[in-house]
């Protein structure tokens, strides 16, 4: 039973062993695909409903009880994270079928995309801290090559300041782990967190921890989040798309992990560091989204805006906060998807990026039009759409605990997201039409059923939520409770 | 002993730095070469540098050294490796294609 929590890492390492022999027959590529994605997916749906009933479930890898051995961990939070990205996934796979050149299908996209969601799977299930960076690496290789792919001009400059970023982020990470197994002797987190508990948080710990803050900043675009909207500008829709929903969130979910579970003694430092980090990325996040007329850089800047907006929940710590906080990480994850999806086909109608050069959408694509209106609304978070429950619990959690100006950004931050959308829909979709209705580009269906499937995924959720506040509510009672986590990890046999 | 192996990896991290912010794209990439010896060094040095055997179980000594910080960096090797690798062909890909090998030709373009 426990054994499958390692299959949202196996199955997809295996499919992209599987695709790269069968680089030429791009069928059966797309076929095998699919087919693994919607077995992970029903994987990943059923570990969901089963820790609902029997706890946290852990895996051992080899027999070797938990401070000494590898382990997988797989608690509400991670797994609902892992069934998001594989859902996201599936329908960027959709949205790539159609939209991507034979040449790159053949260029072993498939294989990468697989290898990088292995990578991220691998990082929300682990339990280990060394095997985290481990699980970055893997992602992050595979992301490399996937910014790259094609090798036009703009990708590889871009690619270039991509890695130079990420291997000096991935170099302070293992300086991080270093320090931290130098001063407790041990890597295992539920281990790390009960060795913190017996010592006290001391200063020494506390300057490790601002080190990890700085990593998984990096890597999740709060404040230091410059290499961001030129990186992700740079990439084929159907990519943008992926990188956009999945790899800033692992590095939320990192920083959620490592501030909930091992450094939560010294809230007034670490978490007052990180409201102040927040409060500056929903400013600069929001200042950039008005600031630019290509398309791909607004969509940039709003992932951004919303992780500013995630962390601040992450700095309350309040457990309805907490709650919040999953609820938008969710939400986001399908609707930054969905962002890049309509952008990408915005961009390949018209042929430009500006949005001041494409006007009179809705004339010749109304379904495409609406859809973005809703992703609009979804984004701003407006009552029957999903952004709206996770921007609530946030808000309240921030007022309820006296951070009156954080939940000032907060706010005002949601406001500036719905201009700098408003402004593109304004400008494209309305007004006078460009494209006579005889030289108009045809719609694919394979590019507007995948931005369907997504928008359904954002009103369900946003209608849902009933459903899905069981599992929301046990993660958040994991995050805020870290004995919970520790006690199904080493069995009250901690040495 | 300590004390002399840390102050190594920090000459090594400041030259890693100073390399690391050259226009030069061949000095970049030397740069996180350098920083990742680095990262090495302090993963051995943090893991305690006292005196025991190799550790292999063969070997009938008082004390091992402590193995756990081996396999750690040699997990890291092999990454940093793989991703040298990568780094220079990319490098190499993007000079052929835009033609320089300074920073300043890779200023990204703005609204196309």
């Amino acid at each position: 039973m426990n054994n499958m929590v390692v299959l949202p890492m196996v199955i997809p390492i295996l499919t992209g062993i599987l695709l790269v022999f069968f680089r030429r027959y791009v069928r059966i590529q797309r076929w095998l695909s699919m087919c693994s994605i919607v077995i992970t997916i029903c994987i990943s749906i059923f570990l969901l409903h089963h820790i609902q009933s029997a706890g946290i479930l852990r895996l051992d890898f080899g027999g070797w009880k938990p401070p000494f051995g590898i382990l997988f961990v797989a608690d509400s939070f991670a797994i609902l994270l892992v069934t998001t990205t594989l859902m996201v996934t599936a329908v960027c796979l959709l949205y790539a079928f159609h939209s991507v050149d034979a040449k790159l299908e053949q260029l072993f996209l498939y294989p990468f995309v697989f290898f990088m969601i292995a990578g991220v799977n691998g990082a929300f299930l682990t339990g280990d801290l060394f095997n985290l960076y481990v699980c970055f690496e893997v992602m992050l290789l595979a992301s490399y090559i996937l910014a790259a792919i094609g090798g036009t001009k703009k990708q590889l400059k871009e690619s270039i300041k991509y890695i130079a970023i990420n291997v000096l982020s991935s170099w302070l990470l293992l300086v991080a782990i270093a320090y931290l197994y130098g001063t407790l002797g041990t890597l295992n987190m539920a281990h790390l967190s009960v060795r913190i508990a017996d010592v006290g948080q001391t200063p020494l710990l506390t300057v490790i921890s601002i080190l990890f803050l700085i990593v998984f900043s990096l890597k999740a675009g709060l404040v230091l989040y410059f290499w961001l909207p030129g990186t992700y500008s740079a990439l084929p829709t159907a990519i943008a798309a992926l990188f956009g929903a999945l790899l800033t969130k692992v590095g939320i979910y990192s920083l959620f992990r490592i501030f909930t579970l091992l450094f939560y003694h010294e809230p007034m430092i670490t978490h007052t560091i990180m409201g102040v980090m927040a409060g500056l990325t929903l400013i600069a996040g929001s200042i950039g989204a008005l600031a630019y007329k290509d398309l791909r850089q607004i969509i940039s800047f709003n992932v951004v805006i919303a992780v500013g907006f995630i962390l601040v929940g992450l700095a309350v710590s309040t457990p309805e906060a907490m709650e919040g906080s999953i609820y938008y990480l969710v939400h986001d994850m399908i609707v930054k998807a969905l962002l890049y999806l309509i952008g990408g086909t915005v961009i390949s109608l018209t042929g430009t990026a500006r949005i001041d050069r494409m006007s009179g959408l809705i004339g010749n694509y109304p379904l495409l039009g609406w859809l973005f209106f809703i992703v609009m609304l979804s984004l701003a978070g407006i009552p029957p759409l999903s952004g709206f429950i996770g921007k609530v619990l946030i808000g309240k959690g921030a007022i309820d605990t006296g951070h009156y100006l954080l939940t000032a950004l907060a706010i005002i931050s949601s406001i500036f997201v719905l201009y700098s959308l408003l402004r593109v829909f304004l400008h494209s979709f309305w007004g006078e039409t460009i494209i006579s209705i005889e030289d108009e580009t045809p719609l694919k269906k394979g590019w507007i059923i995948p931005c369907v499937l997504l928008t359904a995924g954002t009103v369900g959720l946003g209608l849902g939520t009933e459903f899905l506040s069981p599992y929301v509510r046990d993660a958040a009672h994991t995050l805020m409770n870290p004995h919970v986590y520790i006690e199904a990890i080493l069995d009250g046999n901690s040495p | 002993m300590e004390t002399l192996i840390i102050i190594l990896a920090g000459i090594l991290v400041m030259i890693a730095t100073y390399l690391f912010l050259s226009k030069n794209l061949i000095r970049v990439i030397l740069g996180s070469a350098i920083f990742s010896h680095a990262a090495h060094l302090l993963i051995i040095t943090m893991g305690g540098l006292k005196t025991g055997s190799v550790p292999i179980v063969g070997e009938k000594p008082i004390a091992y050294t402590d193995a756990l910080p081996q396999a750690l960096i040699l997990t890291s090797i092999v990454i940093g490796f793989a991703v040298t690798a990568l780094f220079l062909v990319l490098a190499y890909r993007t000079y052929r294609k835009v033609g320089s090998d300074q920073l300043d030709g890779l200023r990204g373009v703005r609204d196309e």
